[in-house]
């Protein structure tokens, strides 16, 4: 029955795409024309708060989960990183001491 | 003094050479004394598209070495009087470009040319900075398509930034947008970005849009620069174009699809 499925594939209009093409040009231009004056600052930004949480919990590298999605009005930079269960913490006390 | 223009897209085969091919011989045809140079060096294809292949004996990269004059390099085209081509080597790399070397040729053309057309590589590397550094004017070939357009949009933001005029902080560097293989049947169907959608991302004056037509390729077969065959729509786009670039007021065409007759949908009649 696959060719019935086909026919009526074939037959269905598909959605125009132009006006999605238009959408994703004008923010990653938006972004790109940022980028050309100053410096893109996200991912130095991610940078240094994996470094914050590092300097105070030891952090698997290989744990750390980035997500950056750049939108038209907003961007979100999501930042996952695994932090270690209380047995697995060095003992802070100790090392102040 | 000469105007000097590039052409320039950043994206490779949107069709920069057979632009600067049409362009040049326009204005040449208008009785302005024109050079084309080619930039592309180790890739020239400027010579094919003008039918001038088998008269290249020296190019750019011999020019700037001091192993040939300039006036030995240039190449007459045999159609048009007032029309010359400087062809870009073929053999030696891109690094035998220098700005010294490039400038003090443009110096010499600019004496007795009105006009010198720069056939920009595609990309963003030295060929392409070169090409564009000494402009005063860019014409930016752009398809309606994303990549096409983004890359339009770099190259936009290096001309305010890496030419000479911009260097030297004087009056910028005129844009002009030039639209090719523009489909106005495909744009009707919502499957390709529209001319105002364009015009309204790069921001930039229009100078023309060409249609997507099959005498582009007839035209680049035979080595006529697709502006001659005035009987082809693409040719008269050119020529519009060309037009308006010398300050002619002249509306634009072929943006509306051609409304086909019974006959030609049944036959297949195809966009000439």
């Amino acid at each position: 029955m696959s060719w019935l499925a086909d026919l009526f594939k074939a037959r269905k209009p598909e959605p125009p795409t132009a006006a999605n093409a238009k959408e994703r040009l004008q923010i990653v231009l938006a972004h790109e024309r940022i980028g050309r004056t100053r410096e893109d600052f996200l991912p130095k930004l991610q940078m240094e708060i994996v470094a914050v949480v590092a300097k105070y919990v030891a952090i698997d590298p290989g744990k750390v989960n980035v997500s950056l999605d750049r939108g038209g009005d907003m961007s979100t930079l999501a930042i996952e990183i695994d932090l270690p269960g209380p047995q697995a913490m060095p003992s802070r006390r100790a090392a102040a001491g | 003094m000469a105007e000097i223009i590039v052409v320039t897209s950043g994206k490779g085969g949107v069709g920069k050479t057979t632009s600067s091919a049409a362009i040049a011989t326009g204005l040449a045809q208008r009785g302005k004394k024109t050079v084309v140079i080619d930039f592309d060096v180790g890739l020239r294809n400027l010579d094919l598209i003008m039918g001038v292949e088998r008269r290249v004996v020296f190019d750019i990269v011999n020019v700037i070495s001091g192993e040939a004059r300039l006036n030995q390099a240039l190449i007459k085209d045999k159609r048009v009087e007032t029309l010359s081509i400087l062809p870009a080597s073929q053999t030696r790399d891109k690094d035998a470009l220098t700005k010294e070397g490039v400038g003090k040729i443009i110096e010499e053309l600019s004496k007795d040319h009105d006009f010198i057309v720069c056939d920009s590589p595609a990309g963003i590397e030295k060929g392409a900075l070169l090409a564009l550094y000494f402009a005063d004017q860019a014409i930016v070939v752009t398809n309606p398509e994303v990549s096409s357009v983004r890359d339009s949009d770099r190259i936009l933001g290096v001309l305010q930034s890496k030419s000479k005029r911009a260097e030297e902080k004087r009056e910028p560097v005129r844009e002009h947008l030039l639209v090719t293989r523009y489909d106005p049947a495909r744009v009707e169907r919502g499957e390709m970005l529209k001319l105002e959608d364009i015009r309204e991302i790069l921001a930039i004056p229009l100078l023309g849009v060409i249609p997507e037509s099959e005498s582009v390729l007839k035209a680049s077969n035979t080595g006529n620069p697709v502006i001659m065959d005035a009987e082809s729509v693409a040719g008269q786009a050119y020529k519009d174009a060309v037009g308006r670039f010398l300050g002619d007021k002249i509306e634009h065409r072929f943006l509306e699809p051609t409304k086909k007759g019974l006959f030609s949908r049944l036959f297949g009649g195809r966009a000439a």
